[in-house]
């Protein structure tokens, strides 16, 4: 219990430097760091096949991507970003408030959390349940990488005609 | 449940809450279209650690890790297309500011 409480703090931790921190850089590393303590966090929690898939692909592949675009693009100009930070303040000074409200309603509406219990033949091979129960599942991200992958090459393709 | 149980999955709980409202603070306050995506990514974090301690929690481990991965490849496939527009943007504005973005037409 310490010790996931530890990582999800260092989660939290590493969520609020990505969003907090004024580069770009900065905030990619960050969201990779946060990707391997919320793998850390999947093995703890007997998840090894997820955890394995979100160590691979969200910290190290999808950071790579970030910084490849960050490389691509310029920075936003720093002089309007200064005029607009004053905006800002006023236009999300009210979060907080509205934070402490849903927070407050949530704990007035006293959610339960105990669970039904799980039916007697619960299976617990990953495999089993990818490959035998959600089938559709994989139909469906198969579909999601085809249309992915022909979104990517219709819009370098609009792209470069431009 | 446990009592253990039920502590554990609170203690996970205030961690995606805390998570969400970072996510969300991000994607609202900022006007850097990559700084959005990676606020949208934040949030699938967050998603990611609800379901596999909703799946620890309730027994379903297996069912939570497939699920977990089927959300974890949409999130790819997300990101990358949104990067693709992200980049189609920049070269049609030279510049990734949302402000920008309302002279769109058409």
């Amino acid at each position: 219990m310490t010790t996931d409480f530890v990582l999800l703090m260092a989660m939290v931790l590493a969520v609020m430097v990505t969003v907090m921190t004024a580069r770009l850089l900065w905030s990619a590393i960050g969201l990779a760091l946060a990707s391997a303590v919320l793998a850390a966090l999947m093995f703890r929690l007997n998840s090894p096949v997820a955890a394995v898939f979100e160590l691979s692909v969200c910290a190290g592949l999808i950071p790579a991507i970030f910084i490849s675009a960050i490389g691509l693009t310029s920075r936003l100009n720093p002089e309007a970003l200064a005029k607009r930070w004053r905006h800002k303040l006023l236009k999300y000074g009210a979060m907080p408030v509205i934070v402490i409200l849903v927070v407050w309603a949530l704990w007035q509406l006293q959610v339960p959390l105990t669970f039904v219990a799980p039916p007697p033949a619960v299976e617990q091979d990953v495999r089993n349940v990818l490959w035998n129960q959600r089938h559709i599942d994989l139909l469906g991200q198969m579909s999601i990488l085809a249309a992915g992958a022909f979104g990517v090459v219709v819009l370098i393709k609009g792209a470069k005609r431009e | 449940m446990s009592s253990e149980m039920t502590r554990l999955f609170s203690m996970f709980g205030v961690g995606v809450c805390l998570v969400l409202i970072v996510g969300f603070y991000c994607v609202l306050t900022t006007r850097n279209l990559i700084r959005v995506l990676i606020g949208m990514e934040v949030l699938t974090k967050a998603v990611t650690l609800l379901i596999i301690a909703s799946g620890y929690a309730a027994g379903q481990i297996a069912l939570a890790q497939a699920m977990a991965i089927t959300l974890i490849i949409i999130e790819v496939v997300v990101i990358v297309v949104a990067i693709c527009i992200i980049l189609c943007v920049y070269r049609h504005n030279k510049s990734i500011d949302t402000a920008l973005l309302k002279q769109i037409k058409g």
